[in-house]
């Protein structure tokens, strides 16, 4: 008595991977879209405020220059820690030569002021009054749009 | 003559190093994502010069003072403008409800400004929210404004 085994034939399914690559191409246009690289301009360190009132300004400032102060009450520009107020000075006057170079002045420009939460009042005044004495007079403070949920 | 037909065979590209570039580039903007919240901006007035001599203009409000007294942890103890003490969790509305009924109909809202006095250790959270009941209110969605003119007092170091 002879066994004859049949040999099966396993047919091999090739899956088809267009639209996974598809999906990825998406997926990368998408990021490419809301990828910003100005992470100068939103430290980690310092947590705003927030406000109901707080609303995205309607048209963009003039030279706008931004600092943040983080808890400690230590000033942030360009993303360099300075260790205090007065340090800030020299930069600041570097701002300064820069704006006249293209035919503008301090009186023009806008200090965008992003201080901690809980950092002092008193050092953001410290740091208006720093402002103020290289020559600018324009000055908002930033805070978090309050959202409902 | 015999002319020989060459078939031509399908050359099939392997596409396995583009989808690896394409992952790698995914992976780059997934990690370098980051969701931040909309930000928004209040105005305030630091002018240099001192103001002028002479007799005030009559159709112009005083500048209110706002004072902002901190406890040693820096949070706000008390609220007071006008001879008047807002405390409580709805101080901030009592506050609001003061300045408007100060400002009127809001005819008076341009001319109209703050003046912040806080204390040096005062948390910065407790001024934005001072800045927010004076500012204005959202009544239907819309922005209302009481007071555009807002500025803060010298600093008193402790």
């Amino acid at each position: 008595m002879g066994f004859k085994a049949k040999k099966v034939e396993i047919e091999a399914h090739e899956l088809d991977m267009t639209p996974m690559i598809d999906m990825t191409f998406q997926l990368i246009a998408f990021f490419m879209i809301l990828i910003n690289f100005e992470a100068a301009e939103q430290d980690a360190r310092v947590v705003l405020p927030s406000s109901a009132l707080a609303k995205p300004p309607e048209a963009p400032f003039e030279s706008p220059i931004t600092i943040q102060m983080t808890k400690e009450g230590n000033p942030v520009l360009g993303a360099e820690l300075y260790a205090d107020r007065k340090a800030l000075m020299p930069k600041l006057k570097n701002e300064v030569y820069v704006l006249q170079s293209q035919n503008s002045s301090a009186a023009n420009a806008t200090i965008i002021i992003r201080a901690h939460k809980n950092c002092k009042t008193g050092d953001v005044q410290d740091l208006i009054k720093v402002c103020q004495e290289v020559g600018f007079e324009k000055f908002t403070l930033r805070a978090n749009e309050e959202t409902g949920y | 003559m015999k002319l020989k037909k060459v078939k031509g065979d399908k050359i099939a590209i392997d596409m396995t190093p583009m989808i690896d570039i394409v992952f790698q580039l995914l992976t780059f903007f997934v990690m370098t994502l980051k969701i931040a919240t909309a930000e928004g901006d209040f105005n305030i007035r630091m002018p240099l010069a001192a103001p002028r001599a002479g007799p005030p203009d009559p159709n112009q409000l005083p500048p209110m003072k706002l004072f902002l007294k901190a406890d040693s942890g820096g949070n706000c103890s008390r609220v007071v403008m006008n001879d008047s003490e807002f405390s409580g969790g709805d101080r901030w509305t009592r506050l609001h409800n003061h300045v408007a009924g100060i400002v009127g109909d809001g005819s008076l809202a341009a001319s109209a400004e703050v003046e912040l006095v806080c204390d040096y250790n005062l948390h910065y959270s407790h001024v934005i929210e001072a800045i927010t009941a004076v500012s204005g209110e959202i009544r239907d969605g819309q922005i209302v404004k009481l007071v555009e003119k807002i500025k803060f007092s010298p600093p008193v170091s402790p």
